[in-house]
């Protein structure tokens, strides 16, 4: 055994505008043997909180990383390598990795080409790609969200397929002056997105309100829809918690946004001060209550969902799943069940709503098929 | 990522925006245009600030220079609200508030009231705050403190370039008299600021950085400095709870409290005169609605009570920088009952 | 006379003036009963100004006022029940009992409110008239004040900026001989306050502050000049006070028999029904008739005031910014 059998964990980058992410604690103690896909460690971004999970396999044989340590993208958190590296060997890679390690220059990560924007139905829409590949995901968050939902998500399914990822009308960066807030002039908006990018073919990745979307999109324009998959999606039962769509529209502070938002997830902590005020600095921006009121209208009335679109399940003729978190409080897990046999359900135990977060590389398994 | 801009431009954009949605917005004030009636360039100064700069071409008369008579002006401003108009005027100085205190202290800030309830008085005065600049003693005070004391005034201290874009915007919106008090040396401070019109309401406190040791209350230009120590303290272990509650009045006690209920540790920075300042009101809160959180003493750290100096010696030791604060971060981490 | 004014014109300002007269002495009366809380400053015997500046404005042209403020009040339009009322400081008064005798505002009718400071209304009334200039109404704002605040910064530096942004104002100075107890000879360093309009470059006119037509005609000019886009003007207008600085004030600062002359000799009020019932062919009856309106009008505003509630105590903090 040499030291090219050692394996650096490095800080992950999550999402486009992560530059550093902070150590919040270590799950496993130094001398573990980890496999692919174990929770090593606990790391909170400018988003959220989230556990990183082991790439590689190995003993971990250093933390190199302390809790409450800041680093940028790229540092050495911990080592991993056989027991039958010496730790003269560990040591020696540890201090020539620092010794190289250089952290992202701020301004690269400034000025880089990283979101664009495209004009659809006069809507100016924000949205990224990322990855080569022949197949092809585009991303659609759900309502209050933004392209920034899929931030665990977008690298890991760039790695097999170009993902794009957008923000809806009145979302993110996109116009907020929405004309048309039905989940039918939505999806008409999001076939007109991928066919000014001469896409088809797609696997389309809804969540909540964006699996109404893609799912109307795909039954409505069958030729741009290869593969389909739901995320807690809306539109499949009518029971929904409208008391979170109403209380997400009227909170104005971090104080009535907080315990919203938690209803988001099973897990409160993961829910952070800078997530809230991302979502704050959002909801101020002129035009984003009218928007958000438009749009909850056209989906939800008389605190019942109002888009019925299991009866239309069967319509597919394409690959089709559905992931639920089975402690989703905004949209119950219960109305994954009992679809028609095309459609395939997982529901993963001790998961919120906010699936693709929660459950990040379950939920990326899953899309990649 | 999103687009940085200058505090000062975080201003003029406000402005401009607002200019641009709602034309019974108007600005005023000495030299904003910058230089009307004199041989040069009309637009060429936009004002002492320079954050005025443009506007004169984009709105006409909607932007005045006026004479050195800030009564005169300010009382216009006053006036032009109870009769529908959204002004915005620029007091060049906070110093200056004595040469037309009547006009916001008895005036604006009394109508709603005292004409029960049928006056609005929606002005707006941008002023120039703080010591830094060897402005000596009558262009360098932080008199927020005195407005803050008057019922019916809105108080804002912005202390980056995000804030002071969305509450200028939510001050010219605001139906109340409100004094927005800029820093002078936040001016060059770069930060992200979106693109779009925003508002950020008042009596809302931004949590800069969350910690659960000390809780450290800021204002304006303190901000940058509690930030900058309570990230130096986090290596040796002393973590530390910012906040800046944005505007003086209406004031985010719930936000305050909640913190030295967490951390039961509170010190509190302000650049203003100590006697009858925020520090002394913020204290006094805690004292009062959070005592029995209390772990130790509350720690004010304010400028001393003198006029500022105008020597730079004198100056940098009035000001209650990042050392002061961090001494008084670890005095009552420190502390032993 | 230049513009004839009919005799329905003649028969309201005489109403008005009348009105003004009634109410100011019925407060004398009720102030010394003891049912008025705070300060009061009457207006009686300086009418013929209020009226005539009045009657040359409409609801969308701005006042603002001083402490001696009813007779601009009655005179722009205010309700008297209203007015009434908020000097007894009742929840039904103009300002729900929270302003008082000094702060009586009605924005309805383009009344900026009276004013406890003296000089605090001309610069709020260039606010008022840049508001008509930039949206173009042709409206017109006027600063009532008096001898005292003739002599405050405000007024000179409001004057200033009125001439130098070439705004539709009128200020009319009403020089009644006493800031409080101090004579204007004293006070006012130029012999007529209306001289000092050359410095700031409007026209300035002393007048009769007695006689309604000269007030009248005086405004008609300083109006019409404003509503064209040429400017501000200075009226000055001479007149006398029948009570003191404020009610409670003994006036022995004043000469003897002084308010006793006055009334016989200089009163607006039978000056001017005189002229209604002999140049204008009015008879006397229907002025008569007017009197005896006037005085159930304000039998009724102090019947109404007395019997109307206090503010609840919840009052106290509305219609200000409270979170605390």
């Amino acid at each position: 055994m040499s030291a090219s059998d050692i394996r650096p964990i490095t800080m992950p980058k999550w999402g486009l505008s992560m530059t550093e992410g902070k150590v919040v604690a270590w799950l496993v103690d130094e001398g573990r043997t980890i496999n692919v896909g174990d929770e090593l460690l606990d790391i909170e971004t400018e988003k959220i909180a989230n556990t990183f999970e082991a790439l590689d396999a190995g003993v971990l044989r250093r933390k190199v990383a302390d809790v409450d340590a800041s680093l940028p993208i790229g540092a050495l958190l911990g080592v991993l390598a056989p027991a039958s590296v010496s730790d003269a060997d560990v040591d020696a890679y540890i201090a020539e990795f620092q010794a190289n390690y250089v952290p992202p220059a701020v301004e690269e990560e400034a000025s880089g080409p990283r979101y664009e924007f495209l004009d659809v139905h006069g809507y100016r829409l924000r949205y990224t790609r990322t990855g080569e590949g022949t197949q092809i995901y585009v991303l659609v968050h759900g309502f209050g969200g933004d392209l920034d939902n899929w931030l665990f998500n977008i690298d890991a399914l760039a790695a097999v397929g170009t993902v794009y990822a957008l923000d809806l009308p009145g979302h993110g960066e996109s116009t907020k002056a929405v004309t048309a807030g039905s989940v039918q002039a939505l999806a008409e908006d999001l076939c007109a997105f991928l066919t000014s990018l001469e896409l088809s073919g797609v696997h389309l990745v809804g969540h909540s309100l964006g699996g109404a979307i893609c799912l109307a999109a795909a039954l409505a324009h069958p030729k741009l829809v290869g593969a389909l998959s739901l995320l807690a999606p809306a539109g499949l039962g009518p029971e929904i918690n409208a008391q979170y769509l109403a209380d997400f529209v009227a909170g104005e502070s971090r104080r009535d946004m907080k315990p919203v938002l938690q209803q988001l997830v099973a897990d409160p902590e993961l829910v952070n001060r800078t997530m809230i005020d991302a979502i704050l600095k959002y909801k101020r921006l002129d035009g984003v209550g009218r928007a958000l009121t438009a749009i909850a209208a056209g989906f939800v009335a008389g605190g019942k969902q109002s888009v019925a679109l299991r009866g239309r399940l069967g319509e597919l003729a394409i690959p089709a799943q559905v992931i639920w978190g089975a402690e989703d409080r905004i949209i119950p897990a219960s109305h994954a069940a009992g679809l028609p046999a095309g459609v395939t359900a997982t529901v993963l135990p001790g998961v919120g709503h906010l699936v693709q977060m929660e459950a990040a590389s379950d939920v990326n398994r899953l899309l990649k098929g | 990522m999103a687009r940085k801009i200058l505090f000062q431009d975080a201003i003029r954009e406000a402005l401009d925006q607002e200019m641009a949605r709602d034309p019974s917005v108007i600005v005023m004030g000495e030299d904003v245009v910058g230089g009307t009636g004199a041989p040069g360039e009309m637009d060429a100064w936009g004002g002492v600030l320079g954050v005025t700069k443009g506007l004169y071409g984009k709105y006409g008369n909607r932007i005045m220079d006026t004479p050195i008579s800030e009564s005169a002006f300010v009382g216009a401003a006053v006036g032009a609200a109870t009769c529908g108009m959204r002004p915005v005027v620029e007091l060049m100085f906070i110093d200056f508030m004595g040469v037309c205190f009547d006009q916001i202290y008895n005036q604006a800030a009394k109508f709603r009231y005292m004409f029960g309830g049928k006056a609005q008085t929606p002005v707006v005065v941008r002023t120039m705050i703080g010591a830094g600049f060897r402005a000596a003693a009558q262009h360098s005070q932080c008199l927020y403190p005195m407005f803050t004391h008057v019922p019916g005034l809105k108080v804002v201290v912005p202390s980056s370039p995000y804030d002071a874009k969305g509450l200028l915007i939510q001050a010219i919106r605001d139906n109340d008299p409100v004094i927005f008090c800029e820093h002078k040396a936040l001016y060059a401070m770069e930060g992200e600021v979106p693109e779009e019109s925003y508002t950020i309401p008042f009596g809302e406190a931004n949590v800069v950085r969350e910690g659960k040791d000390v809780t450290v209350v800021a204002l304006g230009r303190m901000v940058g400095f509690a930030t900058k120590v309570a990230d130096d303290l986090a290596k040796g272990g002393i973590s530390c709870e910012v906040i800046d509650p944005r505007t003086t009045s209406p004031f985010d006690e719930d936000t305050v409290l909640e913190s030295v209920e967490n951390t039961g540790r509170l010190v509190v920075v302000d650049e203003a005169s100590p006697r009858c300042g925020m520090a002394a009101d913020i204290a006094a809160l805690v004292a009062q609605k959070g005592f029995s959180f209390l772990e130790a003493p509350i720690e004010m750290v304010t400028a001393p009570h003198t006029p500022v100096p105008f020597n730079g010696v004198l100056e940098d030791l009035y000001i209650p920088g990042p050392a002061k604060i961090e001494a008084a971060i670890r005095k009552v981490k420190g502390y032993k009952g | 006379m230049s513009v004839a004014l009919s005799v329905e014109d003649l028969l309201e300002a005489y109403r008005t003036m009348r009105t003004i007269r009634e109410f100011e002495d019925r407060l004398h009366v009720e102030f010394a009963k003891g049912g008025i809380p705070g300060f009061v400053h009457l207006y009686a015997g300086e009418e013929a100004s209020a009226t005539g500046v009045c009657m040359n404005l409409n609801d969308h042209d701005h006042i603002a006022s001083n402490h001696r403020g009813h007779g601009h009040s009655i005179a722009k339009g205010v309700d008297v029940h209203g007015m009434m009322a908020e000097i007894f400081g009742k929840r039904t008064g103009t300002c729900r009992g929270k302003g008082g005798s000094m702060h009586i505002a009605d924005f309805d009718r383009g009344m900026m409110g009276a004013n406890g400071i003296v000089g605090g209304g001309p610069p709020l009334v260039c606010g008022a008239a840049l508001a008509h200039k930039l949206r173009g109404t042709g409206g017109v704002a006027v600063a009532f004040f008096g001898d005292g605040a003739s002599n405050q910064g405000t007024t000179f530096e409001s004057m200033n900026l009125a001439s130098v942004w070439k705004l539709p104002v009128v200020f009319v100075a009403e020089n009644n001989g006493y800031a409080e107890a101090t004579a204007s000879k004293f006070s006012v360093a130029c012999g007529d306050i209306a001289t000092r309009a050359a410095a700031f470059g409007m026209p300035g006119v002393t007048v009769d502050g007695h006689d309604f037509f000269a007030v009248f005609e005086a405004m008609r000019i300083a109006t019409e000049r404003a509503r064209r886009g040429d400017g501000p003007s200075l009226i000055e207008c001479k007149l006398d006070r029948y009570y003191g600085h404020f009610e409670g004030d003994n006036q022995n600062y004043r000469g003897p028999d002084e308010v006793k002359n006055l009334r016989a000799n200089k009163d607006c009020l039978q000056r001017f029904a005189k002229a209604l019932t002999g140049d204008h062919g009015i008879a006397a009856e229907s002025l008569a008739a007017i009197d005896r309106d006037v005085l159930a009008l304000i039998e009724d505003a102090v019947a109404q005031a007395l019997a109307a509630p206090n503010p609840e105590p919840a009052d106290l903090l509305t219609d200000v910014y409270i979170k605390y």
